[in-house]
């Protein structure tokens, strides 16, 4: 087998040496630090450091100091009302009840769709990912509509059984229900991926060690998807903390503060106080930051035993469920309808009617289309629908084109400080939205491109914003592959790009679709950074629909509702049959 | 073929090499010192238990683990070379041009068994790439080697254990490299299918004469397969030779012990003359020839294989040489053999005789030991 030595090409010719003789290394051509991997990897660390860093340090720099120099006066401002425990109590109640629903069903969800010969696959795929693509801010709305103790259906329907309205969704119970069902098919994405990148032989093997069903699930599938079950926790924890709907249309009726509607709540009084609402955000960035640290300590003990999916091939098996099918069926048509069902019926009722009422003939028969009809007529529609789409796109694109690579460089990588990647990349989930927003707007008022007041800006928040889940993404499916894959590639000869284009994305293609289809649909509906930056002309969906209900016209509201979630579903139904198609074959 | 010299590897020492070089005492040495070469057509095998060092220097090798220092050379070409500072030599292991075989055999699940084939001549550089053409004749021939012609165009995860060990050998000789690196390419496969295709992987790099390094802690699979052996403990190779070399002569008691099972009695050299040693031990004296050449005095181990043992109910004759008397502890049927465990004085001594001989437990046997299949072992 000495054919390729004579092979020129095989053999460079600056790496012959005489035979026999001592080898002479050069040093001339030691010049790694050149090749397109260096330029690409610096590049992509570079983008993600001016990302992450550049808001924050707006952020922190405009809470501690003013002309003077250093100032705490905005935290005595901030806290000095004396409802600092409350304000505590409530984010907390909120965020960790918020996460124990959704990670409760979306685990299930997830579990049962990928693992099991569960009826209704079709349907129950639709029911846990359409919560996702209903906008907070219309899923509150609905919400509203169903279970407000003034005109909600379901406290219509059962006040005259009960002879009281059972339900308030202005209460810190009604705000942790429609944030953790809502925050479901976050959890339910990301299960899916680590169910579906399992070998089912594990699980079958503890079924031959005598375990039974829920020991295997306990003692085997949990503990074997704890990262992706950790990431989803923290994911989940950060999102409720921080998100900005559900505590402004349902808490602040009745004073109910979180952080971030203590900021909204800060900003919008006059005169706007940056200083206190940077103070509250510092706050709330220490917790995410202990967070993040507790997440973190408990996923590294043995990260290296999670890479579950190897170069062996394996078949997903799904279990049969036996007797328990007709349950499992029953109680998936139940969240279906629960979270599905009952919020966009109401919607597409409140967008046929006048205006808001509660079900009878005489509603029914003034059904009408001119709520659709009002909005068609807006010339803000269409513009605000065509910014979307672009934002949405640009940003999944950018986002995940970028964290594949950070997610090599962090997971796979032995470049020195390849850590600070990954911890770079996941500071702007301690940034809450709202506070990102005012951030920015800083950084590119004082920017010498005219960035400030076009949709660029936007580009930019959407980016950093979603620049965590990316990486998470990734980085869950980067660990699953094992490296032996890629190195084969490198001992095959290929280039590192050439390995990373061939091999690394097409494995990674379904971490990377999932990824795609939940930045474009989350960017849809994002609205508390986009509120603070968006100027006329540069209007998304979620602004015009912030308007309506600032308005209080609900009706077309409703309908403009109706239009965003059917282009939502056409959207990710595309982009999932295509996710499909790339990802790894099922049998 | 292949030349590794004074090859060393320490992980976890990468803090202290800022600072100074005496602050990396507290690295761990995965290889240290290893100098071994490799010629033409050799099977050349690296056995010893996990830990040893065997995958690091494979790993080295291929490129995918940046050694401290040393030097890999594959034919004229230097692959690492460094002296530990200076200048250093490390090509990337996508330009080194050769064959690996992963344990888990690494086969792109996203690929067909003919796309798997195709990539390593797809990437390489534009201008030295073959045409569609030539490269769809390279894989086919390489398939049809491989008796995987037929899979061509399935997907590649849905081939059994064989045919994907199979499919990861196609896949690194299609490029016919000077140097076929294999990582425990077995160890994923039942017991049956191991043992064909040990035999198949044997015919296949003799047929093809190609240049071979193999990884196992397989000590049969070493002994069947390799035309050399290097048996490494703790980061170095403490024997290198012949499989019946390394059987029958082992170089100290670690190498005696991996490789086989052996009778370890400790004694003391009386006479010595032109190899030929007289060893005195607790149980008798017994006569035995070893190259070592050991001066009289010296303390020493005799390694008794099972197999060197023969057992009898009667005696030879009286003090004869090399016979023990002892009282069979307990014995088990092997199929092709049966072993008895022998206690003689204070030692118990294994033994595996024929099938047609089966002693019963407590009966006084007398054990026969071959002088030439017995060896010394040196106490360090």
């Amino acid at each position: 087998m000495t054919a390729n030595l004579a092979d020129p090409a095989v053999t460079p010719e600056e790496l012959r040496r005489p035979a026999d003789g001592p080898p002479e290394p050069r040093a001339a051509r030691w010049r790694w630090p050149l090749t397109p991997k260096m330029f690409i990897v610096a590049g992509v660390a570079a983008a993600i450091g001016y990302l992450a860093l550049v808001p924050l340090g707006y952020l922190i720099w405009g809470t501690f100091f003013d002309a003077q120099g250093l100032d705490l006066g905005s935290f005595e401002r901030a806290y000095g009302d004396g409802r600092m425990g409350e304000l505590w109590g409530n984010s907390l109640a909120f965020a960790g009840g918020a996460a124990l629903l959704s990670i409760t069903v979306g685990t299930t969800l997830a579990y049962l769709n990928v693992r099991t010969a569960v009826p209704f696959k079709a349907l129950f795929f639709a029911a846990s990912i359409v919560p996702l693509i209903v906008p907070g801010i219309l899923y509150t709305v609905s919400w509203i509509f169903l279970a407000s103790p003034q005109i909600g259906l379901l406290n219509a329907f059962l006040e005259p059984i009960l002879g009281t309205a059972p339900f308030n969704i202005f209460t810190i119970w009604g705000m942790i229900w429609v944030e953790g069902l809502h925050s479901s098919p976050i959890v339910f994405l990301l299960m899916v991926a680590a169910f579906r990148s399992m070998d089912p032989s594990l699980e079958e093997s503890a079924l031959m060690s005598g375990a039974t069903r829920l020991q295997t699930l306990r003692k085997v599938t949990l503990p074997l998807v704890r990262p992706a079950l950790l990431s989803s926790i923290l994911v989940i924890l950060i999102t409720s903390l921080e998100s900005f709907e559900v505590p402004a249309l349902l808490g602040l009726q009745n004073g109910i503060y979180v952080f971030t509607s203590r900021i909204y709540f800060v900003l919008r009084s006059y005169p706007q106080d940056l200083g206190a609402a940077g103070a509250l955000a510092v706050s709330l960035l220490a917790v995410a930051v202990i967070g993040v640290a507790v997440t973190r300590l408990l996923a590294g003990k043995g990260s290296k035993t999670y890479q579950t999916v190897t170069g062996k091939g394996f078949r997903p098996r799904p279990l049969d469920l036996g007797k328990w099918k007709p349950v499992v069926g029953v109680g998936i048509l139940f969240y279906f309808f629960v979270t599905v069902v009952g919020p966009l019926l109401v919607l597409l009722y409140a967008a046929l009617l006048p205006f808001y009422q509660a079900p009878s003939w005489e509603a029914i028969s003034s059904f009408t289309l001119d709520n659709f009809a009002q909005v068609f007529e807006m010339n803000s529609a269409a513009r605000a629908l065509k910014n979307s789409l672009i934002l949405g796109i640009g940003a999944a694109t950018i986002v995940m084109g970028l964290m594949a690579i950070a997610a090599w460089i962090s997971v796979r990588s032995t470049i020195p400080g390849r850590g600070i990647v990954e911890q770079l990349s996941f500071v702007p989930l301690v940034i809450p939205g709202i506070v990102l927003g005012l951030s920015i707007s800083f950084v590119y008022l004082r920017f010498p491109l005219p960035i400030y007041g076009t949709i660029l800006i936007l580009l930019i928040a959407y980016c950093t914003k979603y620049m965590p889940y990316g990486m998470r993404y990734a980085s869950t499916s980067m660990t699953q592959i094992s490296s032996e894959l890629e190195e084969s590639a490198m001992v095959s000869g290929a280039s590192w790009w050439t390995t990373f284009r061939r091999v690394l994305l097409p494995l990674l293609s379904p971490g990377i679709t999932a990824g795609f289809i939940y930045i474009l649909v989350v960017s849809f509906r994002e609205l508390s950074s986009s509120i603070l930056l968006y100027s006329p002309g540069n209007e998304v969906l979620s602004i015009l629909i912030w308007e309506q209900f600032e308005n209080g016209s609900f009706n077309v509201l409703a309908a403009i509702g109706v239009l965003m979630v059917l282009a939502l579903m056409f959207m990710v139904t595309v982009a999932y049959k295509l996710g499909a198609k790339v990802g790894l074959r099922e049998d | 073929m292949l030349r590794i010299d004074n090859l060393v590897k320490s992980f976890g020492g990468e803090k202290s090499r800022g600072k100074k070089k005496t602050a990396s005492s507290a690295a761990v040495f995965a290889v240290n010192n290893v100098s071994f070469e490799v010629k033409e057509g050799e099977l050349f095998t690296l056995l010893g238990p996990s830990g040893c060092g065997k995958t690091t220097t494979l790993r080295s090798i291929a490129g995918l683990e940046k050694p401290d220092s040393g030097t890999i050379s594959v034919g004229d070409r230097v692959m690492f070379s460094s002296t530990g500072r200076g200048r250093t030599v490390n090509m990337p292991a996508n330009k080194r041009g050769l064959g690996m075989v992963f344990q888990s055999y690494a086969i792109w699940p996203h690929m067909t068994v003919f796309d798997n084939v195709a990539f390593p001549l797809q990437v390489r550089e534009r201008s030295d790439r073959p045409s569609k053409k030539v490269i769809a004749e390279k894989v086919e021939r390489v398939l049809a080697t491989m008796q995987l012609s037929e899979q061509s165009g399935r997907q590649a995860t849905k081939l059994s254990g064989g045919q994907q060990q199979r499919l990861a050998l196609a896949r690194a000789l299609v490029i016919e490299p000077p140097l076929l690196l294999l990582d425990e390419p077995l160890s994923n496969l039942d017991a049956k299918l191991r043992e064909s295709l040990r035999y198949e992987l044997k015919r296949l790099q003799r047929e093809l004469g190609i240049t071979s390094v193999y990884v196992t802690h397989d000590q049969v699979e070493a002994l069947a397969l390799s035309t050399q052996i290097a048996v490494m403990e703790r980061g170095g190779v403490v024997q290198l030779g012949k499989p019946r070399d390394i059987y029958e002569q082992p170089a100290n008691k670690f190498v005696a012990e991996f490789i086989g099972t052996s009778n370890f009695i400790p004694g003391t050299v009386a006479s010595q003359r032109a190899g030929r040693h007289c060893v005195e031990t607790s149980n008798g004296i017994l006569y035995l020839e070893s190259a070592s050449q050991l001066p009289v005095g010296s303390e020493v181990v005799v390694s008794i294989r099972p197999e060197a043992v023969e057992l009898s109910t009667t005696a030879r004759g009286e003090q004869v040489a090399n016979e023990w008397q002892g009282t069979v502890v307990t014995r088990a049927f092997l199929g092709d053999a049966v072993d008895h465990v022998v206690a003689v004085g204070e030692h118990e001594v294994r033994a595996r005789v024929n099938p047609s001989v089966s002693i019963e437990s407590g009966t006084s046997v007398y054990l026969q030991l071959d002088p030439s299949k017995i060896s010394l072992v040196p106490v360090n």
